[in-house]
């Protein structure tokens, strides 16, 4: 038989980290249709009105698994319907509404409470099983759904309406659901889906919250409302966690705090090697509003405006009004600075509005970014304008996603020629000069860049996709993620390829995938002749003290030897012993 | 199978009520104990009184309850043991290992439950 709720014990979960930081709060679980179930008490005087509810939900429930048998018995048999009135059988178990009562009058929990704790525990149970009976489970999340929409009805409460400081903790997060997340009460979130360098991972890290992707099922072991604490830097979810461990976490968000503030004072000095080589440190942004968090940690400027997020979070398509609204925040913002606007780098799929009917088999691969958008001329033309419209309050550039061909560099340098066209005839004010940079992101212009560099102003290193296309991994599939690596032998020779092939022609270049983030390849980098990064702008502070402490001479020999290397995971350790040196010196 | 266990029943002194009486039974369903007859068997057990518990190996589910005996994920051909307590437990058994049985009237191919 099943044990009444046993003491909890701490559980630890290890899941991907996806953005630093720790925090402790009261988690907020999402299932599947978003639904919220806050751990709630029942005033003693308010039970029987609580038990009536829970009553009639359970009759509505059983009313529509009734009907849903009927028509289904109608449509397709009584085979078919067989699997609702599994259902109604469960939902009228008498063990199952017994302990329903009892959590409701004797533990005075709320009636979803009660409902989602007791059924979840079952589903776990079934979970465990290994045979086809664990296929159970679903059976008691689906009536566990039905119950809860008939318990909260029109009280059904969203993401939006979050007022208190939670901990979100859901099967999976969009992108545009992660990007409305409220910043000021989401302290964290944890997802059982997702793999690294996912976009919601991106955003994520924009937002500057702790998060946790790819922890594998979990929520059935939280009903929401308790305490849990969340490892952005290492990738745990604690749930029940003990005195002891939430006091070490307690200091170390103490902790987390001061090193910020003391990372703060180097905002006005500049990211110069102790050679005398001045580095340019740009911040990443995807939302006008991370602007500020560049400016207020000294970034040198915006190496990479990401622009999904106009496309992600509306139904329609972006008019050129939104575009040229957000655009000329971040101008305007960085007074004078400059700002890299890569033009839209989705696929298909990602799109909201209806862009194409066939259904990709391998979206990676297909349709998307610079291709979508010279398929998609007049949404590609609206961004445009709108980009050289901004151009004509700053410093603006504009950057071109995932070429693979100098056919498509071409194309698109040609539709951005005829926009300035049509602007000028209507006398519209833009930079005629504007630099037109592109993305080294594909295999394929890594080995071609000698070819695309006398056409560009400028390239930028997309090490992300880069590794993705490079060791054809899935970044987001948790079965292979492991071998997506940065460390790898194969993506550094692309990299420092297309690092000399710049510098050999005098174009600027510049990485901004998540590696340029990230202190362990600071020296690396360096070391490869880069003199520009592109970086979250929480990263900002960090990899300035790392260029602040480093020569340009030692970084060379260290980007050396690891091109030396023939495996990942050397490479890696050399990188982490270097990294760890440099922290030694910086102590000392 | 299940009847022959049950035979030992009938030998036994009539049970008073409080006493625990069992049988064996078989699970001869192909696809194990699954969620038709879990839902016949609970059906039948609530019919009496008595107590009703099923038992495989250490694990123990309640009779009456269609989620409570999925637990035990009985495939075919696990022993299980049927245990009833009070008035009307010996009718009971007789009921529950005829359901046995009869297989749960699987292979009739209708959904009457």
């Amino acid at each position: 038989m099943l044990p009444a709720a046993p003491a909890p014990a701490m559980l630890k979960l290890q899941g991907i980290a996806v953005s630093p930081g720790v925090t402790i709060g009261e988690a907020l679980v999402l299932d599947a249709e978003g639904f919220r179930i806050p751990r709630r008490f029942v005033e003693r005087s308010a039970v029987d009105t609580e038990l009536a509810r829970l009553a009639h939900a359970v009759a509505e429930t059983a009313r529509e698994m009734g009907h849903n048998r009927d028509r289904i018995h109608a449509e397709l048999g009584a085979q078919y319907a067989a699997i609702f009135e599994a259902h109604l059988a469960m939902l009228h178990d008498p063990r199952l509404q017994q302990e329903l009562t009892t959590a409701v009058r004797d533990r005075n929990w709320w009636p979803e409470y009660a409902v989602s704790r007791t059924l979840r525990r079952y589903a776990k149970v079934f979970q465990s099983l290994d045979n086809h009976i664990s296929q159970r489970a679903h059976d008691i999340y689906d009536i566990e759904k039905s119950l809860l929409r008939n318990l909260l009805g029109e009280r059904r409460e969203t993401l939006a309406a979050i007022s208190q400081p939670v901990v979100v903790l859901a099967h999976n997060l969009t992108p545009s659901e992660t990007a409305n997340l409220d910043r000021r009460f989401v302290k964290g979130f944890a997802t059982e889906l997702g793999g690294p360098g996912s976009h919601t991972a991106i955003v994520a890290e924009g937002l500057e919250i702790p998060a946790v992707v790819g922890v594998g099922p979990f929520l059935a072991d939280v009903s929401g409302g308790e305490s849990v604490i969340l490892d952005g830097n290492e990738g745990l979810v604690i749930l029940q966690p003990d005195e002891e461990t939430i006091a070490r976490y307690r200091l170390e968000e103490q902790a987390a705090k001061t090193v910020a503030t003391r990372l703060g004072r180097l905002r006005d000095l500049p990211a110069e090697t102790t050679d005398g080589v001045r580095i340019q440190i740009m911040g990443n942004i995807e939302f006008p509003s991370e602007v500020e968090q560049c400016i207020s940690r000294g970034s040198d400027g915006i190496g990479l405006y990401r622009t999904e997020f106009l496309y992600l979070t509306s139904r329609r398509e972006p008019t050129e009004e939104d575009h040229f609204a957000a655009y000329a925040e971040v101008v305007q913002a960085m007074n004078g600075k400059p700002v890299v606007i890569r033009t839209l780098d989705l696929g298909a799929d990602k799109m909201l509005t209806e862009t194409t009917s066939e259904e990709e088999r391998n979206p990676c691969l297909g349709l998307r970014s610079i291709r979508l958008s010279l398929r998609q001329l007049p949404m590609f033309r609206t961004q445009l304008r709108a980009i050289l419209r901004a151009s004509a309050l700053g410093d603006v550039r504009v950057m071109f996603p995932l070429v693979s061909t100098i056919v498509e560099l071409r194309q698109a340098r040609m539709v951005l020629a005829d926009v300035m066209e049509d602007l000028a005839e209507h006398g519209i004010a833009f930079n005629p000069k504007m630099p037109v940079g592109m993305m080294v992101e594909t295999p394929a212009a890594a080995l071609m860049l000698d070819a695309f560099i006398k056409e560009v102003d400028f390239v930028s290193v997309g090490t992300n996709d880069l590794i993705q296309y490079t060791l054809a991994v899935d970044r987001g599939n948790k079965e292979v993620a492991d071998l997506y690596n940065a460390c790898d032998p194969a993506v550094l020779r692309l990299l420092r390829r297309s690092l000399d092939v710049a510098a050999e022609a005098g174009v600027p270049a510049n990485v901004c995938g998540q590696m340029s983030g990230s202190v362990m390849y600071t020296q690396l980098l360096l070391g490869m002749g880069l003199r520009q990064l592109s970086v979250p702008a929480s990263a900002i502070p960090e990899v300035k003290q790392a260029c602040r402490s480093v020569s340009v001479a030692d970084c060379r020999l260290i980007a050396e030897k690891a091109l030396a290397m023939d495996g990942a995971r050397e490479v890696k350790a050399f990188l982490r012993d270097q990294l760890r040196r440099l922290h030694a010196q910086t102590v000392a | 199978m299940a009847a022959d266990s049950r035979e030992s029943l009938h030998d036994a002194n009539a049970p008073q009520s409080g006493e625990t009486i069992s049988c064996e039974v078989v699970v001869a369903i192909p696809q194990g104990l699954h969620a038709r007859p879990a839902d016949l068997l609970a059906r039948e057990a609530r019919r009496w009184q008595s107590r009703i518990e099923l038992v495989a190996d250490s694990q123990r589910a309640d009779g009456k309850s269609i989620l409570d005996l999925l637990t035990l994920a009985a495939e075919a051909g696990t022993r299980l043991v049927v245990e009833a307590t009070g008035p009307d437990a010996r009718e009971a058994l007789e009921a529950i290992g005829s359901l046995f049985d009869r297989n749960f009237n699987e292979h009739a191919g209708s959904q009457e439950s």
